[in-house]
C-alpha cells in the first residue's frame, strides 16, 4: 500500500528552507480559516446537527487532536500503554473549575498551574508504575483514571456527581473574546497549542529524549544496556504527556463552564487512544488526521442518533482489519519489529 | 470508617466475598487464557459477559416461557431449567467469543503487526456490542425471572448459606478443577500450553495455531457464560454495561494471580472477591474500586509478576 506520509515526506526534504516556511505558514493560514469553512457553500456539507460546527471544531476535534498529541508522546513514541489519560485531562479540568469559582483565578492564571499539577500528578503514578512491563501499566493507569473520577465523584471539594458549574470562561486577549459567541477565538487558541505541541514533538524527536523514547519502544532491555536510563526517559515521556492532557483540561473547563465527573469516564481514554492507534501511531501527521476524524464523526452523524456508537465501532474494527498501522503510518525506518509484539 | 462490621459480620462477608470472586475468576479466565496464548488483553471479554447474561433471559423468558414475575418452579423441571440456561449461556458465550477472534483478531495477526491495532479492533467490538444491546433494551436495566426459590441450607456464624451462592461456589470449583486437569492432562491442553511457551516452535512442531487460539477463546467463552449464569442467579437483572465494572475487575483479578496463570486466575479472583467485600464494609461502597487498585498497585510493586506469578517465560513482554 503507497505510504503517503513517507511520500510527503520525500517531497518535504528536496524543499530548501523558504519553501518550508512558505508552506508551513499557508497550512496554519489555512487551518485558522477552518471555522469559517461551513460557511461556504460548496463546503457546507460539513455542518453539525445539534451543536455548530465552529463549536464542534473546538470541542471535540480541536481537543481531542490536542490530547491525543499528548497521548501519541507516551504510547507513541517510547511504547507505554496508558488506558488512563483521562485523569490528566480531568485533573486539568478540576484544577481550572476549584481555582477559578474558590479563589478567583483566571484561566491564564490557572493553566500553568494546571500544568504543574498534571504532570506533578504523572510523576506520582510514572513512579512506581513505569517500572512495570506492558500491560500491567495499562491496567495501573486504568485504574488511575478511574480513582481520579471516584475521588471527584466523592468529595466535597470537586462537587460531588454535580461537578462545578459557574467556572469563568478565560479574561480578552488583545481585544479577542472568549465568550459564547465567539468560538472562532477558542479555536486559534486550541490550535496554537495544538502548533506548540507539534514543534515541541518535533524538537524532542530530534534530540536525545526522542532518540532515548525510539530505543525503550524498540527494545527496552537493549536501551538500557546502552546506558539511556529508561526509567527517567520513561518518566518525562509520561510527564510531558499528562502536562498536555492537563492544558487540554484548563482550557476544556473554562470552555464548557460546567463539568461533572461522567465526563471524564474511561470511553474518553479509550477514545483518545482510539485517535491515536486509527491515524497512525507515533506519527504526529497521522495522529492528527485520525483524531480529526475520529472526533468530527460521530458528531457529524447524529443524525442517525442510536446508532451512531455501533456505527463507530464499526469502523474502528473495519479500519483496524484494512489498516492496522493507521491511516499514516509512521517513517519505514522506526517500523522495525517491535519486541513487544511477541 | 466502619470496623466494627468486620467482626460482627466476618464470615458472612467471606462467603459473600468467595462467591462474587469466583465469578470474577471465571470471567478472568476470558482473559488469562487468551494472554497466556496470544499476549494480547482480550477486550471484548466484558462484553462476551454481557451477551451471557442477555442470553439466560432470552432462554428464560421467550424460550422456555417464564414470565419475569413468575413463581419459583421445583423439581425436575427447575433442574431443566437451570441446566438449559446454563448450557445455553456458555455456548452462547463460546460462540460469540470465537467469532470476536474471527473479526477483531484472526485477519491482524495474520498481519504480525502492532498489538494496538487488535486492541483497538477489540475495543471496537466491545463498543459495537454493548451499544446494539443499549439500543435493543433502551438503556433499561432488565429484571431475570426468579426461577429458583432462594431458600436457605441454614446459618453458620452469622453466614447464610443461601442455595444460589452455595451452588455458584460449588459449580465454579468445579468447573476450575476440569479446566485445570483438561490444560495440564489432555492433548489439546498440551498444544495451548506449547502455543503460549512458544508460537514458532509450537508451529514447527505441527501445531494448528488457529485452532489453538479459537480453542482457548472458546474456553474463555466457556467459563464467562458460566459467570454470567452464576450472576443472574444471584443478582437477578442485567443491564447493557453490566460488563464493565465486572470486566475490569475480572482483568483486575487476573493480573493480580499473575496474567496467563490458569490457578492464578483462580485465586486472584477470589483475593479480590473478599478485598472488595471487606473494603465496601469499612469504608463504604463508593471507595471499593479505589481500594482494589490501590492494594493491585502495592502488589505489582512489591512482586511485579503477580501474587502467584507467571510461568517465567511471560513474565517478558
Amino acid at each position: 500500500m503507497i505510504n503517503i506520509r513517507d511520500k510527503g515526506a520525500e517531497i518535504w526534504e528536496t524543499w530548501n528552507r523558504p519553501k518550508r516556511v512558505a508552506f508551513v505558514l499557508i497550512s496554519i493560514f489555512f487551518a485558522g480559516l477552518l471555522p469559517f469553512a461551513a460557511d461556504w457553500g460548496p463546503t457546507s456539507f460539513l455542518n453539525t446537527p445539534i451543536t455548530s460546527f465552529q463549536n464542534v471544531l473546538v470541542y471535540p476535534v480541536g481537543m481531542f487532536i490536542l490530547m491525543a498529541l499528548g497521548l501519541n508522546i507516551v504510547v507513541g513514541k517510547s511504547g507505554l500503554l496508558d488506558l488512563g489519560y483521562v485523569a490528566f485531562f480531568a485533573i486539568g479540568a478540576y484544577s481550572q473549575a476549584i481555582l477559578s469559582t474558590k479563589f478567583g483565578w483566571s484561566t491564564w492564571e490557572v493553566l500553568p498551574v494546571g500544568i504543574v499539577i498534571a504532570m506533578f500528578s504523572g510523576m506520582l503514578l510514572g513512579l512506581p508504575a513505569l517500572r512495570l512491563r506492558g500491560d500491567y501499566l495499562a491496567i495501573i493507569t486504568l485504574g488511575f483514571g478511574e480513582i481520579v473520577r471516584i475521588i471527584a465523584l466523592n468529595s466535597k471539594g470537586t462537587g460531588g456527581p454535580n461537578g462545578v458549574a459557574g467556572i469563568p470562561n478565560p479574561p480578552a486577549v488583545f481585544g479577542f473574546k472568549f465568550d459564547l459567541m465567539h468560538p472562532e477565538h477558542y479555536f486559534w487558541l486550541v490550535l496554537g497549542m495544538i502548533l506548540l505541541v507539534v514543534w515541541m514533538i518535533r524538537r524532542f524527536t530530534v534530540r536525545r529524549p526522542g532518540r532515548a523514547w525510539e530505543a525503550i519502544r524498540q527494545d527496552e532491555d537493549v536501551a538500557a544496556l546502552m546506558g539511556v536510563n529508561t526509567l527517567v526517559y520513561k518518566l518525562w515521556s509520561f510527564v510531558i504527556g499528562a502536562a498536555v492532557g492537563g492544558a487540554a483540561g484548563v482550557l476544556y473547563a473554562s470552555k464548557v463552564m460546567v463539568i461533572s465527573p461522567d465526563m471524564f469516564k474511561f470511553d474518553v481514554s479509550v477514545l483518545i487512544l482510539a485517535c491515536v492507534v486509527f491515524g497512525g501511531i507515533g506519527n504526529i501527521w497521522g495522529v492528527i488526521l485520525g483524531a480529526g476524524i475520529l472526533a468530527y464523526l460521530p458528531d457529524r452523524i447524529r443524525f442517525i442518533s442510536d446508532a451512531r456508537q455501533v456505527i463507530f465501532g464499526l469502523v474502528l474494527i473495519i479500519m483496524m482489519n484494512l489498516r492496522p498501522d493507521g491511516l499514516l503510518p509512521r517513517k519505514k525506518r522506526e517500523k522495525i519489529t517491535e519486541k513487544s509484539k511477541k | 470508617m466502619n470496623f466494627s462490621v468486620v467482626t460482627s459480620q466476618f464470615w458472612a462477608l467471606c462467603l459473600q466475598g468467595v462467591a462474587l470472586g469466583l465469578i470474577y475468576s471465571l470471567i478472568s479466565l476470558g482473559y488469562t487464557m487468551v494472554y497466556g496464548v496470544l499476549r494480547l488483553i482480550n477486550f471484548a471479554n466484558s462484553e462476551v459477559f454481557m451477551v451471557g447474561t442477555f442470553s439466560i433471559l432470552f432462554i428464560q423468558v421467550s424460550v422456555l416461557g417464564h414470565a419475569v414475575n413468575v413463581d419459583p418452579i421445583h423439581g425436575i423441571q427447575l433442574l431443566g431449567a437451570l441446566l438449559l440456561s446454563l448450557v445455553g449461556a456458555m455456548l452462547v458465550c463460546a460462540l460469540l467469543a470465537m467469532l470476536v477472534e474471527l473479526v477483531a483478531y484472526r485477519r491482524l495477526r495474520a498481519h504480525g503487526t502492532n498489538r494496538l491495532a487488535s486492541l483497538i479492533s477489540a475495543i471496537g467490538t466491545s463498543i459495537f456490542l454493548s451499544e446494539s444491546f443499549r439500543i435493543f433494551t433502551h438503556s433499561r436495566p432488565q429484571t431475570s425471572p426468579r426461577l429458583l426459590e432462594k431458600w436457605t441450607f441454614g446459618e453458620i456464624a452469622g453466614a447464610n448459606f443461601r442455595i444460589d451462592t452455595v451452588m455458584a461456589i460449588v459449580a465454579s470449583i468445579a468447573i476450575f478443577f476440569a479446566l485445570d486437569q483438561f490444560v495440564n492432562r489432555s492433548r489439546l491442553g498440551a498444544a495451548i500450553r506449547a502455543v503460549s511457551m512458544s508460537e514458532e516452535n509450537s508451529r514447527l512442531m505441527g501445531i494448528n495455531l488457529n485452532r489453538v487460539v479459537t480453542l482457548t477463546f472458546a474456553i474463555g467463552g466457556l467459563t464467562t457464560g458460566a459467570a454470567a449464569f452464576f450472576y443472574t442467579t444471584i443478582y437477578e437483572n442485567t443491564q447493557f454495561n453490566v460488563g464493565f465494572n465486572l470486566g475490569i475487575a475480572a482483568f483486575t483479578a487476573a493480573v493480580l494471580g499473575g496474567i496467563g496463570n490458569l490457578r492464578g486466575a483462580f485465586y486472584g479472583g477470589l483475593a479480590l472477591g473478599l478485598l472488595e467485600q471487606f473494603a465496601s464494609a469499612i469504608l463504604g461502597s463508593q471507595w471499593k474500586a479505589v481500594t482494589v487498585f490501590l492494594v493491585l498497585v502495592l502488589v505489582l510493586l512489591i512482586k511485579p509478576s503477580g501474587i502467584f506469578g507467571e510461568a517465567v517465560q511471560q513474565t517478558r513482554t
